[in-house]
């Protein structure tokens, strides 16, 4: 029997340069999920691209052959005529793209961009048209089929576009779906429901799947084979359960290795007992007033309510929580970039028994040497360097602006700093984008650290990095803790990422902490069912650990739809409770 | 409904707007010192014609010059009584032109309509050039194409539109025997409208549209060109692509949907600037539009003219907007919806 998808010694490349795919080959039975496995440059995506020939315009196929074995086609997709590559496009083959938000166009109604397919490959009439795309959109989980026929991307979340772009995929009835990293843009709860779905979609309709991804997480709770890719070659290739269970190719190793994982906990924390606080968060709200503009009412939005938190010295303090959770608002009222609602109050001791700071009411002196004892490191290292200062430039900047130091001076603490991150001072003269994403963070860490902060306030910093790299982050993160004495402000969307370097966890939703505990005590004895989605959503690189969908389907939906005990509407909450020494929970008593 | 709304609420702002510009139309003008009576009147004493100066102080009393310059201002818009009780903008009389010794109405009357053909033709003809040049210049972009369509649009930028006027009425004279100068033929002047007529004017129309409309063409072209290719890059043509779609069929349908934008917002600059910029053309190929008028009447502080001509570049400015504004709601959800709740 000949496989659906033969893929052979294909080799693609840019200009003059050494191919950065290099004769890879696999192939995709019928009914099977293959999951393509890489970090960022290794090719995946190019590889999946060239399926159905959308390269960019300078990469040239330099050879292979790409056999598509459908029902009604044979054929050798890098050499099929254009037209007839159209007739398989969006009908035998579809994809779906990583960015959920861009791949659709905002300015038609997506009853419109999915019901295109069905007019494009199928003669069909427009009613019949719309009846199989409200009944495609009944299966991807749309509530009201009718209103997603009639509302713009823009109206939607990002996993409600991210279900439109597959039904749009899947209205057609393909025999193969390319899903280029699906669910990397999405929220790990919202990852969860819509690898489930398609999943699901697979089973119904007897369809294959190539997934792109790098997390080997997704792959362990979609793929039957795997093919396991880093720069441009095929590394290893086999079933699931033979490349997780017992991967041959050091790489592979070290791709599981770095997954992050929610560990075991055999028993909960004690309670900490120390209580220097360097950074206390008293009874912050904050609600902004949007305008509607024209003669609409004004709409107050309460980004985050009630939030109480301590950061104690020389440790970690993580805020977890999805977008939209209000996560990032307390970064920044604790950062004072956003003043609180009258009530609640920041103060900040920069030292045992100096004089406390409180963060919205400062005098000048006092801001400066606040923002020199607080520093921020942010989520995407690409655009938080400038792209014109040298290394040096943007390390030394911070300390002129307090003017602290000589030039000589500085230049050494900027050498410093980088040797601290790992680094080489040879590089300070040398441009950001000399430097991979991982590098750039590192950068960017170091020019949080040549001011001697007390604290760090780390909004994201591992998220747009490769797995591998983000492990060697926090490795970093946590040494310079316990070098410097720092203590860190961390948000994070990644409950795993947390697992590992936090001392305090805070889980947030719809504005409020729900669940706050060490993080030991939290994966010991979740309560709360939003935490407890949390976990269950995380994919992880284990076949025996499959994510429990009805768990996170538990938790993951509105406030209103908890269990009895913690459900509540809006902005009426129920307190924070004390459950057990250490481990508070929002719920009813 | 919701637009009907907006309409209503952009008409008023309009209004709002037309009258802040009337103010600072009769402020600017009246900023030099004098004006044209006074400047008349010590021309007529230095040369002794003391007969002459009469008639002169009448139409100062009969315009309200001889008092303060807020008092003038109302009795020009006419919310406020003249020596003649209420007649200004607002009652449809526009003023005398003393340079030309006759009523603004009368002079600009016709050019009014005239001006607003030959600007509306130039416009459309910007639009008819530049959409299909900037769409192919993109989807070919990098090839003889884009270049070629490039090099026509520099060309037309970089040639001063008299010049080109010149060229073309030399050789359309020439090869094409069409008409030098004018908007119609000398004897359909002050003749009332007949098909012969058209056909003058329509045929005199045929220079001025390219010269005035060539450089906004050219512009508007890159503009086109530049948009196009950022929204050719976005993630959802490849999605288009990917389902299938035919390319000419999805450049129509998607990228090109979103960089109409920039394209339908230009509208409303389009029209004042080639009002503006067609003055010198007009005095170059003897157009009757209102351009020399504004001319002359600058520069003899003409200024019930002046003033007329500014307000109703003005007035074509404000239209244009509004026009734009009002194709952006129906041509973009985003905006339409952009305070929906969610």
């Amino acid at each position: 029997m000949t496989s659906l998808l033969e893929v052979e010694a294909l080799t693609i490349g840019f200009g003059d340069a050494p191919p950065v795919v290099s004769d890879v080959s696999f192939a995709v039975e019928a009914g099977q999920t293959m999951a393509l496995v890489g970090e960022s440059g290794s090719g995946k995506t190019l590889t999946c691209r060239s399926v159905l020939r959308i390269l960019p315009e300078a990469a040239q196929v330099r050879g292979g052959r790409i056999q598509f074995s459908g029902s009604a086609h044979q054929v050798d997709l890098l050499k099929a005529p254009e037209r007839q590559l159209r007739s398989i496009r969006g009908d035998r083959i579809a994809m779906i793209f990583q960015e959920p938000m861009r791949s659709l166009s905002p300015l038609h109604r997506l009853g419109n961009q999915v019901s295109e397919v069905l007019r494009l490959h199928r003669s069909m009439g427009p009613t019949e048209a719309k009846r199989r795309v409200l009944e495609q959109f009944e299966k991807v989980g749309f509530a009201d089929a009718e209103r997603a026929w009639r509302s713009y991307p823009f109206e939607m979340s990002g996993g409600m576009r991210q279900r439109a772009m597959i039904a749009m995929a899947m209205v057609a009835q393909p025999e193969l779906l390319i899903a280029d990293e699906p669910t990397t843009a999405l929220d790990v709860t919202t990852q969860a429901q819509v690898l489930g779905l398609i999943n699901r979609l697979k089973e119904d309709t007897g369809m294959a799947v190539i997934l792109v991804t790098h997390d080997l997480g997704v792959v362990a709770n979609m793929a039957q084979h795997i093919v396991v890719m880093n720069k441009g070659r095929v590394m290893e290739a086999g079933s699931a359960a033979d490349v997780l269970g017992a991967p041959a190719h050091g790489y592979t190793k070290k791709l599981i290795a770095a997954a992050p994982m929610i560990p075991d906990v055999a028993a909960p924390a004690k309670p900490a007992t120390g209580k220097d606080v360097i950074l206390d968060i008293k009874n912050v709200t904050k609600s902004f007033t949007m305008r509607a503009g024209g003669w609409r009412k004004p709409v107050v939005v309460t980004a985050c309510k009630d939030v109480n938190l301590q950061v104690l010295r020389g440790k970690t303090l993580a805020v977890v929580g999805e977008s939209g959770s209000g996560k990032t608002t307390c970064a920044r009222v604790a950062l004072g970039a956003e003043r609180p609602d009258p009530g609640g109050e920041v103060i900040f001791a920069p030292a045992v028994g100096a004089a406390q700071i409180a963060v919205h009411d400062m005098t000048p002196t006092e801001r400066t040497a606040f923002q020199r004892q607080a520093q921020m490191v942010f989520q995407d290292p690409y655009s938080s360097l400038s792209p014109r200062m040298r290394v040096m430039e943007a390390l030394t900047e911070p300390m002129e602006i307090h003017r602290l130091g000589s030039r000589s001076e500085r230049r050494d603490k900027a050498a410093e700093m980088i040797r601290w991150v790992g680094l080489d001072p040879e590089m300070l003269n040398r441009y950001p984008h000399a430097f991979s994403g991982g590098q750039r963070q590192r950068l960017s860490i170091a020019r949080a650290l040549t001011l001697d902060p007390k604290l760090l306030v780390c909004d994201e910093p591992t998220s747009a990095l490769d797995v591998s790299v983000q492990d060697q982050i926090l490795s970093l993160l946590e040494d310079i803790r316990d070098r410097a004495n720092l203590s860190y402000l961390f948000i994070s969307h990644d409950l795993a990422v947390v697992a590992r370097i936090a001392d305090e966890v805070a889980v947030m939703r719809a504005g409020v902490i729900v669940e706050q505990a060490p993080p030991d005590t939290l994966f010991y004895n979740p309560r709360h069912p939003y935490t407890k989605a949390l976990i269950a959503a995380q994919p992880e690189p284990d076949l025996a650990r499959p994510i429990d969908l009805e768990l996170v389907s538990k938790g993951a939906g509105a406030p209103t739809t908890w269990p009895e005990m913690f459900r509540f509407d809006g902005t009426s909450a129920p307190a924070l409770r004390e459950l057990e020494p250490g481990h508070m929970v929002r719920c009813h008593a | 409904m919701m637009l009907l709304r907006y309409a209503v609420f952009r008409l008023l702002s309009m209004l709002l707007t037309l009258w802040v510009v009337s103010i600072l139309v009769f402020i600017i003008i009246n900023l030099p010192p004098g004006d044209y009576l006074s400047n008349q009147i010590a021309e007529l004493r230095a040369t002794g014609q003391a007969e002459g100066i009469a008639k002169v102080e009448f139409l100062r009393k009969e315009y309200a010059l001889d008092r303060p310059i807020w008092e003038q201002y109302f009795i020009w818009v006419g919310m406020m009584p003249g020596p003649n009780g209420f007649s200004g903008l607002l009652q449809g009389d526009f003023g005398w032109s003393f340079e030309f010794d006759r009523p603004v109405g009368d002079i600009v009357g016709d050019a009014l309509w005239l001006t607003v053909l030959v600007n509306l033709a130039a416009v459309l003809f910007v639009y008819a050039v530049a959409l299909p040049l900037g769409i192919l210049a993109a989807a070919k972009s990098e090839t003889w194409v884009d270049y070629t369509a490039g090099f026509i649009g520099y060309l037309g930028l970089a040639t001063p539109n008299f010049l080109l006027a010149l060229i073309l009425f030399y050789y359309g004279n020439k090869y094409f025997d069409l008409p030098i100068g004018g908007l119609m033929g000398p004897e359909f002047e002050g003749e009332p409208m007949s098909w012969d007529k058209v056909k003058s004017i329509l045929l005199h129309l045929i220079v001025p549209t390219f010269v005035i409309g060539t450089s906004g063409a050219a512009a508007m072209m890159q503009r086109l060109r530049a948009n196009m290719l950022d929204e050719l890059s976005k993630p959802y043509v490849e999605t288009a692509i990917a389902k299938g779609m035919a390319p000419s069929r999805m450049l129509a349908k998607y990228p090109l949907r979103m960089a109409f934008n920039p394209f339908v917002a230009d509208i409303g600059n389009l029209l004042p600037a080639m009002v503006s910029g067609s003055v010198l053309v007009s005095v170059v190929l003897g157009l009757q539009t209102i351009g020399p008028s504004l001319l002359t009447a600058l520069k003899s502080q003409d200024q019930f003219l002046a003033a007329f001509v500014l307000m109703f570049v003005a007035l074509l400015t404000l239209i244009g907007t509004m026009v734009s504004d009002l194709l952006l709601v129906l041509l973009d959800p985003r905006i339409r919806y952009g305070g929906r709740e969610t």
